[in-house]
């Protein structure tokens, strides 16, 4: 019997998502094989690695996670330099955490300021993110659209409850939006052909939401992998978008990675590992050595 | 490539003589084809047919076992190329590697390590299952030694490395009865192996510099008649780990390949000097199919992390995973400490314990048997109602174990408060936060006793 290598080729793309402007842009998905498989299609973008920037102080998060931003976190601007200038960040996420009505409840207005000080201080992609409050959100995300207009932001996160509203600042202004959809993939679907719509599917990123290793990671796992089969091997255009897990923070979150800073990192690390075989195109980290170990072993 | 029961029905005797306990030969072949009969059913079957059928029925990737006894690892007979297809079955084995030319004292050191690392979450045994056996000395004496330490001093199954052949199986007579893997056996050695391997019947570890490569060394020595073997392709790098191990179970699966239709074993220990990188090579090369992950450390910090990562890939996503029922103490809780209640579905229980040892106020957590079913699928099942959550209480006491009357329940559960305060009189239903991270927030600023 002789060995042929059984090779298989896919016919379509996951859709390029341009992220950022000018020489510091970012390109994420638009591959036609599945992840990693260089050896039988194209994979012509490197997944995007963004680390985490909090818009305040964080709070109870574990030494060996905030030892590296320790003289920067009482300053969103400084913290967004640093990653970039010492940690090599070519992505960012800025959490608009003070705007949780639960808790500060800083005004969109406040909060959008704040995101133009930030995204002018560095020249790298942003995502900006909400705090999961649906109504807040949409304040929140139309006004950063406004005041960061011709940014193309990463706004999200964009539920079945808000999307109009975000979806067309961010159309408006020009910029690309995170349409989440928990742990399910025909939700990623339903809300995907919703916003579709009106909004250009090239600047819709999804989030299937991810849960760290140890507490559900296995469900995100399968999920992604159910989503990119669905958009490259059943050729289902409304699920060729590329993929972001939001992770690092629940990694941190576990009393496992609070335990030692050698267990954190790969409990971040394993996490990403695992998001990207399964097909996410877009990462989201809390500790720079997580990321760092992540670039050297996929490149 | 499994046989359609067409297929088998050409090659039975086609008289219908239900002497295999079905009506007709094409039931019987129907059955045969789903696994749910045996050929030996037949006794009309030519011995050369059923040998062609024996052979063409056999599971695409063949079930190998390493080691003897309880602590003999069985790998291989997987189905799919995608855990959501079904299921990954039978857990890759963690190796640790131990060189004869460590010193005897570190030698020492790791064993005694290994051996106390034992490790228990939620209720699931982690454990580390072989020790890699490394001759580097040039001294065959050493290894030999070392052979003995690991055979006499523990109970794990084992792995020789070795280049030389005569070293290599005269270290394996000193173990054959827990059937130590002897690896490598490459294009080089196969012909003095045979006749080692047949006499010892110790599994092959089949090295080859390529896929293709592999392919001749297990083809002869299957035609020797072993077929106790795994699969090195030689991968240099975890990106090549991922191309390799997916072509090899394509090849076994999907194309029906036999001469790939075996399990694998990969070397992060050979691939990286550092140790997060090991780790994390062996991690992706556990969801991409190594039937063995060989790494050159056994701290706990690394490991951890990676037995989680196993216990989570292999768990059936057909089975929702789930937690024994009772009340989990948390903390250290005393008679004004809160008492919430969840369903035993794994990740509830993950995240609601998570979030009250982060809020750091020792808890009652009751956890309801729902049979794995979350909240709401729960409740409107029945198993998560009034009724059933008031036996839960009458069940563990939990009236003897607070002095308040107060039961914290899951946010998205509204439907529940009216039909608890009708079952459990006396108690004040609070409806806790829908989000489990925002649960400690909620215990520090809402909880009086």
């Amino acid at each position: 019997m002789k060995y042929e290598p059984p090779l298989e080729k896919i016919s379509v793309n996951i859709r390029e998502t341009v992220l950022g402007q000018g020489e510091k842009s970012v390109k994420i998905g638009g591959e036609n094989t599945l992840p990693f498989h260089s050896f039988e299609g194209s994979l012509p973008n490197s997944a995007g690695l963004a680390l985490e920037v909090l818009d305040t102080q964080p709070e109870n998060w574990a030494p060996s996670v905030l030892e590296p931003f320790e003289d920067v976190v009482s300053d969103p601007v400084k913290w967004a330099k640093k990653c970039v200038e010492v940690y090599g960040a070519e992505m960012l996420c800025l959490r608009l955490l003070s705007t949780d009505p639960m808790g500060k409840d800083r005004s969109p207005e406040e909060a959008a300021e704040i995101t133009k000080k930030v995204t002018d201080a560095v020249d790298v992609p942003f995502i900006v993110w909400g705090t999961d409050m649906e109504d807040k959100d949409a304040q929140v995300l139309m006004q950063v659209a406004r005041v960061c207009s011709g940014k193309n932001l990463l706004l999200g996160p964009v539920v079945k409850g808000n999307y109009e509203k975000i979806a067309k600042a961010a159309l408006e202004h020009g910029h690309a939006v995170v349409a989440q959809a928990s742990m399910d993939a025909n939700l990623t679907k339903e809300l995907n052909i919703a916003l579709c719509k009106f909004f250009p599917p090239e600047k819709i990123v999804v989030d299937p939401t991810a849960s760290a290793l140890g507490y559900g990671l296995e469900y995100t796992f399968s999920i992604i992998e159910e989503i990119k089969q669905f958009g490259l091997v059943d050729k289902d255009k409304m699920m060729q978008m590329p993929i972001l897990c939001d992770f690092g923070g629940d990694c941190w979150r576990t009393k496992e990675a609070k335990e030692s800073r050698e267990q954190g990192i790969l409990w971040e690390a394993i996490s990403g590992i695992t998001f990207l075989l399964a097909g996410a195109n877009l990462l989201v980290f809390r500790h720079p050595e997580s990321l760092k170990l992540i670039k050297e072993m996929v490149i | 490539m499994a046989l359609k029961g067409a297929e088998i029905m050409k090659m039975l005797p086609k008289t219908n003589c239900k002497e295999c306990g079905y009506p007709t030969c094409f039931a019987f072949a129907m059955k045969l084809a789903t696994g749910g009969a045996n050929l030996e059913d037949c006794p009309h079957l030519d011995p050369q047919v059923r040998a062609q059928l024996e052979a063409a029925m056999a599971p695409p990737i063949k079930l190998v076992t390493i080691g003897a006894g309880e602590n003999a690892l069985a790998i291989g007979e997987e189905e799919v190329m995608f855990r959501h297809e079904k299921t990954f079955f039978h857990e890759s084995g963690i190796a640790i590697l131990i060189s004869d030319k460590e010193s005897e004292s570190d030698i020492e050191k790791k064993l005694k390590r290994i051996k106390a690392f034992d490790f228990e979450r939620i209720g699931q045994k982690l454990k580390i299952d072989l020790l890699a056996l490394c001759f580097e000395s040039g001294d065959k004496g050493k290894f030999e030694a070392l052979v003995k330490k690991a055979y006499e001093t523990t109970n794990f199954a084992l792995i020789l490395i070795c280049e030389d052949t005569d070293v290599l199986f005269s270290a394996a007579s000193l173990c054959a009865d827990r059937k130590p893997l002897v690896y490598p056996i490459t294009k080089d050695n196969t012909s003095a192996a045979i006749p080692k391997l047949k006499e010892l019947g110790v599994p092959a570890g089949v090295k080859g510099q390529s896929i293709e490569a592999l392919t001749s060394v297990t083809s002869e020595l299957k035609d020797a008649g072993i077929e106790d073997m795994l699969l090195d392709p030689g991968s240099k790098n975890m990106l090549e780990g991922i191309r390799d191990q997916t072509l090899i179970r394509r090849a076994a699966l999907k194309k029906g390949f036999r001469p790939l239709g075996y399990p694998t074993i990969a070397f992060p220990c050979f691939m990286y000097q550092d140790r997060f990188k090991e780790t994390l090579a062996a991690a992706a090369l556990m969801i991409k199919y190594a039937g063995i992950v060989v790494l050159s450390q056994a701290e706990a910090q690394f490991l951890l992390p990676l037995l989680v990562h196993r216990f989570n890939i292999y768990s059936d996503p057909r089975r929702p995973m789930t937690v024994e029922e009772k009340a989990y103490e948390i903390g250290n809780p005393g008679e004004n400490s809160p008492v919430l209640i969840s369903t035993n579905y794994a990740l509830d229980y993950f995240i609601v314990s998570a979030a009250i040892e982060e809020a750091n106020i020792p808890a009652y957590l009751c956890i309801k048997d729902t049979e794995g079913l979350g909240v709401m699928a729960a409740w409107t099942s029945g198993k998560f109602n009034g009724e059933a959550i008031a036996e839960f209480f009458e069940k563990y006491a939990m009236a003897d174990k607070v002095k308040h009357r107060k039961l914290i329940i899951p946010g998205v559960a509204k439907k529940l408060v009216a039909e608890l305060e009708e079952e459990l009189p006396g108690w004040e239903i609070i409806l806790g936060p829908l989000e489990g991270s925002d649960i400690p927030k909620f215990l520090s600023e809402e909880w009086k006793a």
